[in-house]
Formats: structure tokens, C-alpha cells, sequence
């Protein structure tokens, strides 16, 4: 096994006996024992010794603001008026249109079965039949359950934030791939964005953006817009030389060539990028419930916060629908290519989609003014069936057996594994709570991630909201583990049969498109409303990318390492364990890195169950115009993130690097 | 070749890669080799290259890959700022040009075939020949009616709604071709138009592109790396070596008489008779005694091998095309090329 043990035996070495290491653990260690005798400002920082960061940052949002009523200069005049003005009207016209709201052009709205119709014309034009289904399907189903209206409140928002999503991701990513200095500068930017919690939006929406969809949609729109600047950037970077010498050659102005060349040749990124605002609006969109908007979240929250099981599962079903339809389309968009017609083909056979969906819609149109039900689904008349599920299964769980089982693992997670974890975390002085981070970063990253960890957790502790951000944090670390604890054996498993692999990563595919609110319900139907629902949501959700990336990893081991294996004679666990397992790490370490962000993520929005963390303080600070408290919050949250975050992709780069894997 | 004044003319050009090349160019020393630069951190893309072309000649530029073909044509066409010396196309010196008047000389004057065919992915057949005639904003009915009429040139008939990637290499390379002719241009860039393409392809594309300039009779550069193809194409070649010149000439004298080592090693391998024409031989009679019938001063060695090894006269006449006498062809020297010991 000569050949295939050298490139793996640094992993095992790299990280341990570390001076350093050993040093930071010991001094934490040492403040640990001697926890009884330390002065209180080395166990936590003093209240007085927080600096009042809230107050700074109200005085400085509150300068930049400038004031609507007294007419003092500032930011808000001129977003009230973006907000009042462009864009109020713009979601004038979708809500009309979609839900019927009285607002220019003061329609009625469309028949849904229209809306179903062009939807399924749409998906044959995309992918076929299949999708057709889909695309027909999801809408039907949405009419006949009831949810017509809040599904359109939904996507009302939705069309006017992800174009606009797109518009500004495009600009923002042409120039950065036009000036060196601008992608260097927006770069860090759209990765601190990208940890924000939602909820750090959505307040100053509310505030420079008025309350109702405005803010819904300006907030949605921001989460969504750093992917589109990131591939956009990518794409253009990644046209042929000879097609830009082409263009040039062809006497191209600066403006041709970026309209006529660039952008055409880009279109694959581009379309990657629709995509993925696509389903970041869809996901945050469902999120604006947390400021009272109306739609398929806001429904679903409340039948959630009312425990009305059957109905939530409805529109969980609904917003799953609506999500996969919308990746599965705009993916499909992605590798649809033109295709020719013959010389002397009629216009309504070159244009034939076109011509079936307009077909379609007034076929439908003109139907549905006989027959109500194309037209509208009453509330009587819908199949909901909310009642008898809920029913169902609240009876299932209330099955002894059934409740034994989630009553013993509620027991013995809260109290074997959670509680007394949290208490651990908490009891820790915490300069030694730094210093083992810090160990942890310098460990696996090396100095970089080290000194921005130190950076981070200390400004964090001086914050003022220790307690609450190490709660978070207990939240986080207890799921992922408890998901690498699911996700990684599953993974394994699945990858031992090239049908399975390809089976579960589907799933996880089409789960990682699911609003991240959705996990929220399974965890509730089992668990009710407590503690343990808030880590259980979590691990269902970061299990996900831990098994999607194992799965990777292991199918991405080259075929001549596990055949060298084999013929030295390993054995299946040998073999795992000595090869695979080592080489698949990197990817693996990358996928544990996604659940982290996921857990951070979802950790805010559990935070509506009943927490004790960050994400509760800022769901309160969403009812009120404390811009400088949620800031802080969501900076705590980001600080965090970003420290794990910046370590493990040190840490996998690094050995990527080291195992001649090209990065993923 | 004309007198006139050449379509380019291109002195002591220089073009390096590098972090300063500008500042590294005026403060070099004089004489410094490829090699001695490349220590200095600095790529000799073009080094010092002077050559001209002229109206209606084909130029010919090869060398092995990386030898900086493409570098030095992208010079002349300003895809590449040159780092020093000067090139004049049409009496133009082209990097006093402005951003306009450069946009106005491409559109007007200068087409370019490439390797890859830089063809785009998005646009049909036509609309992609048709580009460089929107981008100077014809009108449609025009800019297609031209598309077509180089459609049909280049014999790509019937494939006008075809994109791309709905086309094979050749056919391919077929539209980048009549893409680059859309606007008339004068003077044709074409950078290794066929080694992309199969052999067998490559000379079917060969053929094409000698009628084409039969029919069309532009100033071209050529670029390739593969001799056979230079010689069956050139007017003059140029030899390339770590970016300079190493020898420009006729085909003939390139293999006659090579000025380096490097280029008599990249001709060793020819069959020289078929290169060397009749006339190129032919001495000036000054008084030799020759009689009978002449032979033909463009038929190469090559094509006289049965008539000079069945001939008896020490010294044949050769003719131009006229049918005027040029001169005389030692039959010793012509047998001594055609057995390979010239
Ligand atoms: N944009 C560039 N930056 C740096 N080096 C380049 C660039 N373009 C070409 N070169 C270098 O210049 C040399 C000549 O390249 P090129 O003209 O493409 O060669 P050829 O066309 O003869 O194969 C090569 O060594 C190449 O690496
Ligand atoms: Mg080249």
C-alpha cells in the first residue's frame, strides 16, 4: 500500500502537537480550573466595559436617515420615494394582476386556470411534458386546496424582486468583472452579506422602505442579489478569447461588445445566477412573514404558531411545489439551446410556443367566464382536506408507541445532551471560550483564520451579548454534530451503490431547493414547540449538504486509488477508511462548512419557537426601530459565521492543495 | 509583388509580456536574446521584426507552436498594443490611431479567420456572417442580402438558419470565413484557419481558400505551423523563432538557400523539386548557346523530372509566361534538386 499511503498520511499529522496549540488549550484550560478564584472581568466582560455600540450605530443610521417629518436631509426621502413611488407601482400591477389588490390597472385577477395553463405551456417549452406537469400541476393543486390568493400574494412579490434582483446582481457583476478594484472592494461585501441573518434586513427595510411588501421585496431582493453578482462576474471572465478577438475583428464598440459579445456568450452563468436569485427571493420572500406579509409564509406561520398541523402541511406542500417548479424550469432554461428551423417554415410554426400558450390563456380566459370554478375556487368548494389531516396526524403522534418514542428522544436529548451541553458552554469563563476557538481556527486554517477568530469572538464578547450569542452558538454546534452523526453514514451508504448515490443526491438536490422555513414543520409536527425542535430543525435541514457532499466526495475519489487499494488487498473497511474517507475530506469539509452556514441561518429563524439566543432578541427587534440593537445582533451572528467559515475553506483549500484535487 | 508603397509596413516591432514592458524596452540594452529577456521576467512575443506586405501578396508566417505567429498578427490588426517600433497599414501608423478611426479601419478594411473559429454560440449562420455588417449598422435587408451572397461563396447554401454548434468543424470554420469577408476587407488576417480540422478536411479547405483568393485577390496573412501548407499557399514565408524573423522569402529560396541553421533544419525534410520552380533556377543566358524548345519558368522541378532526365542539352531555355525567354536551366543543377543533393 506504499503508493497510496503517501499523499494521506500528512492529513493525520497536520493538525495535532501544534505548539500553539497546545499553549492556547492549555492557558484556556488553565482558566477553566481555576474558574472559583478568577476576578469577574476574566469570567465575562463587565457590562461596563461595552462600549455602546447600539447607540453609536442609532446615532449614525439616525444622521444618514435624515427625517421624513421634520424634513431634515437625509436617505429616507430619497428610499421612501424609490419605495412609495417605482416600486409600489410595480407591485401595484403584479398584486393586481395575480391577486386582484385594487391598484392599477384595476383588473380582475387572472383566472388561475390561465395562470395553470401558461404554466404548463411553458414547462412543455422548457422540458417537455414532464415539466408541463409540473408546471400545470403545481398551480392546479394550489387552486384546488384553497391557496390561490396567498400563493399569488407570494408570487406578486416575487416578480418584481427577482427581475430587480437580477437587473442590479448583472450591473454589479459587469463591473466588477470591468474594474479589478471594485471586485476586490464588493468581494468581502457579498460574503458579509451572505452571513447577515435575514432578520438584520428586514428591520432596516421596514424602517427606510415603509412596512408591507416594499420592504418584503427590498429585503428579499437584497439576500438575492450576491450569487448574480458572483456568477455573473464568473461568466464573463469565461468567454473564449478568440470569440472577444472575434467581436473586436468585427469593428465592436465598447457597448456592442458588451451587449453583442460578452453578455450572450455569458448566458450559462447568467442563467445560473436566474436561477439561484430565483429560489433565494422564493426562499426569503416566505421569510417576510417575521414583518406581517401576507402570503404563503405569513399563512404558514400562523396555522404553525396555532399548531394546525393538517393546513401547514398544505402549504408546505404548496411552497414546495412552487419551489421546485421554479428550479426545475429556470434550470432547465439554463441548457435549453436554439435550434433551427428549415427555410420557409410558417411564423406560427417557428413561434408555435408562443402561439399555444397565447392559445391557452384565452381559451381559458374566455372559459372561465361561464364556469366560476376555472375562475375562482371558493372557499367551500376547495379540496382542502386541512382538518382531516391535521387530525391524522396529530392522532399518529398521539399513538402510544409513536409518542414513547419522540417523548424518549425530547427526554433524553434535552436532558443528557443539550441542557447539560449548553450549561458546559455557558460555564465557561470567556477569554477561555476565545481561546479555544482560536485554537480550533489556527488548528485547521492556520494563522489567518486565527487572527480573524480572535478578532471576531472578541469583538463579539465585548458586544454585550455574550450569553446569548454562546446559546446560538450551542444550538449550531449541537446540530451539526448531530447531523454529521446522520448525514455522513447516510452519505457513506448511499455511495456504496452508484443507483443509490445518484437517487439521494437527487434528493438532496431538490430538498436543497425547498424555502429554508419548510424544515421548520417537520420538526414541529414531532416534536411540538420546544427546545428541542429548534436543534431538530436545524439537523434536518444541514443534513442535507453534510450527505450531498459526502456522497460527492467519495464518487470524486480517483479510480486508480481505490483500485491500487484493491489490489493491495484492503478490505472494504481499510479501504474506506485508508483511502476514500482521507481523500474525500476536503469535499466533505466543504459540505460540513454549508451545514454550518444552514445552521446559523436557521438557528435566527427557529428562534420564533422559543429560544434564549440572538435570533430571539432580533425577532424582537423587528417590532420596533431599534436599527443599532438588530445590527449588532446580526453582526454577532455574521462574526460568527464568518470565523468557521473562513476556517474551513482555509482548511480545505489547504488540502485540496495538498492531495492534487483541483478546489471545488 | 508591387512597388507601391506595401499594405503593411512594420519596423523594428516589438511586443513583450511582462509587468513593465515599456519601461523594460527603452532601458534594455542592445542586443539582449530571448533568452537573456525571458531572466528579466519579460516574454519576447514579437522581438524586433521588421517585415512588409504587399498589395495582393500572400504572406505566409510559420514556425513551431508558441514561436509568436499569433502575437505578431495581432499586432498588425491592434488586437495587441505593441510595446515598441511603429506599423503602418495604408500608410496609417496604427497605434496613432484613435478609438474610433480604429473601429472605422477594422470595419472597413481588415477581416480575421480564426483557429477556434471565435464563431457566436447565440446566432445563427447568418446572423453571425452578418455581424460585422450590423455592427456598422447596416440596414437588415442589406446586411443580409451580403450574408447571403458570402454564404453561398464559401458554399455553405441552405445552412443559413443553422446555429453553431449544429455544424461540423469544417463547416464551422467555412462561416468564420465568410464572416471575415462580409465587409469586403482588404487586407485577410487568417491565424491557422485549418489546423483545427481533420486532414482530409484541411485540404478540401486548402483548395477552397486558392479559389477564393484566386477569385478575390486580397492582401493575406497567413499563418500556420505546417510547411506543406505554407508552401502550398505562400507568395513569400516568413520563418518564426522565439518571435523574430528568422528568414522572409520566396518558398523557393527558402529551401535553396536557408539563412540559419534553424531554417535549414525546418526544410531538411522537403522535397525540394516540388517546391523550386524552373524559372527560379534559370541563370541568365549571357551568351550561352541553347537551343530547341523552352520549358515553362512556373512548372516546378518536380513536374520537368521526366522531360530533364530524358533530355540531352547540357542547357535548357525557360520561358515566362509570356512565352519571352528568361534564361537557362543547368540540367545538372535542376537534376541535382531533383535527386536532393542541390
Ligand atoms: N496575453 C499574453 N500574455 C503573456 N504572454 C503571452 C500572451 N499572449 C501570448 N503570450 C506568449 O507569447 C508567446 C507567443 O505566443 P503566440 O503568438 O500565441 O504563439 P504562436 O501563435 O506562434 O503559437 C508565447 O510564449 C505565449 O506564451
Ligand atoms: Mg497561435
Amino acid at each position: 500500500m506504499v503508493e497510496i499511503a503517501s499523499p494521506i498520511a500528512p492529513i493525520r499529522r497536520s493538525v495535532s502537537y501544534d505548539p500553539v496549540i497546545i499553549a492556547l488549550l492549555g492557558l484556556a484550560a488553565l482558566l477553566c480550573f481555576a474558574k472559583p478564584i478568577l476576578p469577574d472581568f476574566l469570567i465575562r466582560v463587565p457590562e461596563a466595559w461595552v462600549p455602546p455600540l447600539a447607540n453609536w450605530l442609532d446615532t449614525f443610521f439616525e444622521f444618514i436617515k435624515g427625517d421624513l417629518d421634520t424634513g431634515r436631509p437625509g436617505l429616507i426621502h430619497l428610499t421612501r420615494w424609490f419605495a412609495e413611488g417605482p416600486l409600489a407601482f410595480l407591485l401595484g400591477v403584479t398584486a393586481n394582476l395575480l391577486e386582484g389588490k385594487h391598484r392599477w390597472p384595476f383588473f380582475d385577477p387572472l383566472p388561475w386556470s390561465t395562470v395553470a395553463a401558461v404554466a404548463a405551456v411553458i414547462g412543455y417549452y422548457l422540458g417537455g411534458w414532464r415539466l408541463a406537469l409540473l408546471g400545470g400541476g403545481t398551480f392546479v393543486w394550489t387552486a384546488l386546496v384553497g391557496q390561490w390568493k396567498i400563493a399569488m400574494q407570494t408570487l406578486s412579490v416575487l416578480a418584481v424582486a427577482a427581475p430587480l434582483a437580477f437587473l442590479i446582481g448583472l450591473t454589479l457583476g459587469i463591473m466588477a468583472w470591468k474594474w479589478g478594484w471594485f471586485e476586490r472592494m464588493i468581494k468581502p461585501v457579498l460574503a458579509i452579506l451572505q452571513t447577515i441573518p435575514f432578520f438584520t434586513y428586514l428591520l432596516p427595510a421596514v424602517i427606510f422602505f415603509k412596512v408591507g411588501p416594499t420592504a418584503g421585496a427590498i429585503a428579499t431582493t437584497i439576500y438575492a442579489i450576491p450569487p448574480m453578482v458572483l456568477m455573473t462576474t464568473l461568466g464573463l471572465k469565461k468567454v473564449a478569447p478568440e470569440i472577444i478577438e472575434a467581436g473586436k475583428m468585427s469593428g465592436c464598440t465598447r457597448l456592442q461588445m458588451l451587449f453583442r459579445v460578452f453578455i450572450p456568450s455569458a448566458r450559462t452563468e447568467i442563467l445560473v445566477g436566474v436561477n439561484q436569485v430565483i429560489m433565494l427571493c422564493l426562499a426569503m420572500v416566505v421569510l417576510t412573514a417575521f414583518i406581517g406579509m401576507p402570503g404563503l409564509g405569513g399563512k404558514l406561520l400562523a396555522m404553525m404558531n396555532s399548531f394546525k398541523l393538517g393546513r401547514s402541511f398544505e402549504i408546505g406542500v404548496t411552497i414546495v411545489l412552487v419551489a421546485i417548479t421554479l428550479d426545475r424550469m429556470s434550470k432547465a432554461w439554463v441548457v435549453k439551446l436554439p435550434v433551427h428551423h428549415e427555410r420557409g417554415t410558417p411564423w406560427h410554426i417557428r413561434h408555435k410556443y408562443l402561439v399555444m400558450a397565447v392559445a391557452a390563456f384565452v381559451f381559458f380566459l374566455l372559459l372561465s367566464q361561464f364556469v366560476d370554478i376555472l375562475d375562482k375556487v371558493g372557499r367551500k368548494q376547495s379540496l382542502s382536506m386541512g382538518r382531516e389531516i391535521d387530525t391524522v396526524i396529530k392522532g399518529a403522534l398521539a399513538i402510544d408507541a409513536v409518542k414513547s418514542v419522540t417523548e424518549t428522544i425530547r427526554y433524553v436529548l434535552n436532558v443528557w445532551v443539550l441542557i447539560p451541553f449548553r450549561n458546559a458552554l455557558l460555564w465557561i469563563p470567556t477569554p477561555a471560550f476565545i481561546l479555544v476557538v482560536v485554537a480550533f481556527a489556527w488548528g485547521f486554517g492556520g494563522k489567518r483564520p486565527a487572527l480573524f477568530a480572535t478578532a471576531f469572538f472578541t469583538t463579539v464578547a465585548f458586544s454585550g451579548w455574550w450569553d446569548r450569542s454562546v446559546i446560538t452558538l450551542y444550538s449550531v454546534i449541537s446540530a451539526v454534530i448531530l447531523s454529521v452523526m446522520i448525514g455522513v453514514p447516510l452519505g457513506i451508504l448511499a455511495s456504496r451503490s452508484k443507483t443509490w448515490a445518484t437517487r439521494i443526491l437527487l434528493v438532496c438536490d431538490t430538498a436543497q431547493t425547498f424555502p429554508s422555513f419548510i424544515y421548520l414543520l417537520p420538526a414541529i409536527m414531532l416534536f411540538g414547540v420546544s427546545d428541542v425542535t429548534v436543534v431538530l430543525s436545524i439537523v434536518i435541514f444541514t443534513t442535507v449538504p453534510l450527505t450531498r457532499y459526502t456522497i460527492e466526495g467519495l464518487r470524486n475519489v480517483p479510480a486508480e486509488m481505490t483500485e491500487a487499494a484493491d489490489m493491495s488487498g484492503a478490505t472494504r473497511r481499510q479501504k474506506l477508511l485508508n483511502v476514500q474517507l482521507p481523500m474525500a475530506l476536503p469535499t466533505m469539509a466543504v459540505g460540513f462548512n454549508q451545514a454550518i452556514m444552514f445552521a446559523f441561518f436557521m438557528v435566527i429563524i427557529a428562534a420564533f419557537i422559543g429560544t434564549q439566543d440572538l435570533g430571539q432578541e432580533l425577532q424582537r427587534t423587528l417590532a420596533g426601530t431599534d436599527l443599532g440593537k438588530n445590527f449588532v445582533l446580526g453582526m454577532n451572528v455574521a462574526l460568527m459565521a464568518l470565523t468557521f467559515d473562513l476556517t474551513l475553506m482555509s482548511w480545505a483549500g489547504k488540502k485540496n492543495k495538498m492531495l492534487g484535487l483541483s478546489a471545488r | 509583388m508591387s512597388t507601391q508603397t506595401p499594405v503593411i509596413r512594420c519596423r523594428n516591432v516589438w511586443k513583450l509580456f511582462g509587468a513593465n514592458p515599456e519601461q523594460y524596452l527603452k532601458t534594455m540594452p542592445a542586443g539582449r536574446s530571448y533568452e537573456d529577456i525571458h531572466a528579466d521576467g519579460y516574454i519576447a512575443g514579437v522581438k524586433d521584426v521588421s517585415v512588409d506586405v504587399g498589395r495582393g501578396e500572400m504572406l505566409v508566417i510559420m514556425g513551431l507552436s508558441g514561436s509568436g505567429k499569433s502575437t505578431l498578427v495581432r499586432c498588425f490588426s491592434r488586437l495587441h498594443d505593441i510595446t515598441g517600433g511603429t506599423i503602418e497599414v495604408e500608410g496609417q501608423d496604427v497605434m496613432a490611431l484613435s478609438e474610433k478611426e480604429l473601429i472605422e479601419l477594422r470595419r472597413s478594411k481588415m477581416g480575421m479567420v480564426f483557429q477556434s473559429f471565435g464563431l457566436l454560440p447565440h446566432r445563427t449562420v447568418l446572423d453571425n456572417v452578418a455581424f460585422p455588417l450590423e455592427m456598422r449598422g447596416q440596414n437588415r435587408h442589406d446586411r443580409r442580402e451580403r450574408a447571403l451572397e458570402v454564404i453561398k461563396l464559401v458554399g455553405l447554401e441552405g445552412r443559413e438558419d443553422y446555429f453553431p454548434r449544429e455544424l461540423s468543424g469544417g463547416q464551422q470554420q467555412r462561416v468564420g470565413i465568410a464572416r471575415s469577408l462580409a465587409i469586403e476587407p482588404d487586407i485577410w488576417f487568417l491565424d491557422e484557419p485549418f489546423s483545427a480540422l481533420d486532414p482530409l478536411i484541411r485540404r478540401e479547405m486548402q483548395d477552397e481558400f486558392l479559389r477564393l483568393q484566386e477569385m478575390l485577390g486580397k492582401t493575406i496573412v497567413f499563418i500556420t505551423h505546417d510547411f506543406d501548407e505554407a508552401l502550398r499557399l505562400a507568395d513569400r514565408i516568413a520563418i518564426m523563432k522565439n518571435g523574430a524573423i528568422e528568414q522572409c522569402d520566396t518558398p523557393d529560396q527558402i529551401v535553396l538557400k536557408p539563412r540559419t541553421p534553424y531554417v535549414r533544419k525546418f526544410t531538411e525534410e522537403i522535397e525540394k523539386s516540388r517546391v523550386v520552380h524552373a524559372g527560379v533556377l534559370a541563370k541568365p543566358i549571357n551568351g550561352t548557346a541553347v537551343e530547341g524548345d523552352p520549358v515553362a519558368g512556373d512548372l516546378t522541378i518536380h513536374q520537368l523530372a521526366r522531360q530533364l532526365v530524358g533530355d540531352t542539352r547540357d542547357n535548357l531555355p525557360v520561358a515566362g509566361k509570356d512565352g519571352a525567354l528568361i534564361g537557362v536551366l543547368n540540367r545538372q543543377t535542376a537534376l541535382d534538386v531533383l535527386l536532393g543533393d542541390g
